[in-house]
């Protein structure tokens, strides 16, 4: 219970941080937005549905990527990573509160970006609502993780694409394809993974 | 030292094995001489899945002794299994021009899984380049080896499932599809491979050995 209390209160510090600074969701909404527009002018004429599912798929992730880079910049500039470390709460916690707040902001996003998605290129179906929720949590657990490990180099933002696209790709395969048993089983081994590996992450910073 | 007497058995394997390649191994009816990469390029892959497996048990070691000579050993291992990757996309590419006419396919579902795997673990050089020594990378490095390994069968089933399967498949349930001579060939070009593994991990530690020895009396005369 302690657990949920702990994973609770750092969930609502990050959705409240945001809701004074405002920093993240504006600027996630625009670049989904922007990329949209380009992909229409980028798509030949007459190519339409079946390259546009493939490209809501690359926006999705790199509007991900943007969310995730800022993810743990306010905790590395503030110098709040000792704080969190030093708190009496289990490690975990703070890697399960940082993707539940990243985990909102890409719903929101995503909230703009379907609907508009549909309206831009072609309607979308619930099969397709489903992976995208199902990407969406793969997507916050593994990229949470590794965006901790980036702010700790020297290159940081640099380094999370570098890092995480690779481990993206099984997740693009599986949303394009539709298949939901596979975004299923990604999302349980990584998710577990990176709750039992998160610890080490913050542990010497 | 064990290490030149590795390397000399490496040397004779090796040697062993290219000979067994060249002139003991029937020419493949379909494919024709070209088909003889195949002794290169499979024991190269496996070779390589077996330093990225070696790297990543090194590493749950180092999480769990905190002994910095497994931090440095899963490094090296996964170095090597970086080049041993860049060598199977090279030899894969080759063996795709032979047989197919072109130097890349994505049907080729271990090819495009070795693009990504190399391109994981590329980026497992620029963490740990950008992070200053310490517990601190040596954590970060640990903690990304282990989801490589975790990487490599979640992939190969996402390649799986995105395209129709073209590849030769060789090796399938019912064990080696090949003639007996063949497989002998194969075996022993993949006990070389892996002897060349051991003999390249070896050197490499014990140039990273000294350099750290260097340092530390470095440190001790100033």
């Amino acid at each position: 219970m302690t657990y949920l209390r702990d994973v609770g209160a750092l969930t609502r510090k990050d959705l409240l941080l945001e809701l004074r600074a405002r920093e993240t969701l504006p600027s996630m909404l625009l670049f989904v937005l922007a990329a949209l527009t380009i992909f229409h002018f980028a798509l030949p004429r007459g190519t339409g549905e079946t390259a546009a599912r493939g490209l809501l798929w690359s926006a999705l992730v790199f509007t991900a990527l943007l969310g995730l880079t800022r993810a743990f910049v306010a905790e590395r500039e503030q110098g709040m990573f000792d704080a969190l470390v030093l708190a009496p709460c289990d490690r975990s916690a703070i890697w399960l509160a940082k993707s539940l707040a990243v985990f909102a902001f890409l719903a929101c996003a995503e909230l703009v970006a379907l609907p508009a998605f549909a309206a831009f290129f072609t309607g979308i179906d619930g099969r397709t609502v489903a992976a995208v929720a199902l990407a969406d949590v793969g997507i916050c657990t593994v990229g949470t993780l590794f965006g901790a490990m980036a702010v700790a180099g020297r290159a940081r933002e640099l380094l999370l694409p570098l890092l995480f696209l690779p481990m993206a790709i099984p997740i693009v395969v599986g949303g394009v394809g539709g298949y939901l048993w596979f975004l299923v089983l990604y999302d349980a081994i990584f998710a577990l993974l990176a709750w039992a590996l998160f610890e080490y992450v913050v542990a010497e910073t | 030292m064990k290490l030149p007497a590795l390397a000399a058995a490496c040397t004779g394997l090796m040697g062993l094995a290219v000979g067994l390649i060249f002139f003991y191994a029937p020419t493949d009816a379909d494919q024709g001489f070209s088909q003889r990469i195949f002794y290169f390029h499979v024991p190269i892959a496996l070779t390589s899945y077996a330093c990225f497996g070696w790297g990543a048990w090194k590493a749950l070691r180092y999480l769990r002794t905190r002994d910095e000579r497994a931090d440095t050993e899963s490094y090296v291992a996964i170095h090597q299994g970086v080049v041993f990757g860049a060598l199977t996309l090279i030899t894969g590419s080759i063996w795709a021009k032979a047989s197919w006419g072109v130097w890349w396919s994505w049907g080729e579902n271990q090819l495009v899984l070795f693009l990504v795997l190399f391109l994981f673990y590329c980026a497992y050089f620029m963490l740990r380049f950008s992070v200053d020594p310490g517990p601190a990378r040596a954590n970060m490095s640990a903690v990304y080896a282990l989801f490589g390994v975790v990487l490599i069968p979640v992939s190969f089933l996402a390649i799986r499932l995105s395209q129709k399967f073209i590849h030769p498949v060789v090796f399938n349930a019912h064990g080696p599809q090949m003639a007996g001579s063949q497989f002998f060939t194969f075996c022993v070009a993949f006990v070389a491979m892996l002897a060349l593994f051991a003999t390249l991990y070896q050197v490499e530690l014990a140039g990273k050995r000294i350099d750290a020895h260097v340092r530390e009396l470095r440190e001790l005369l100033r």
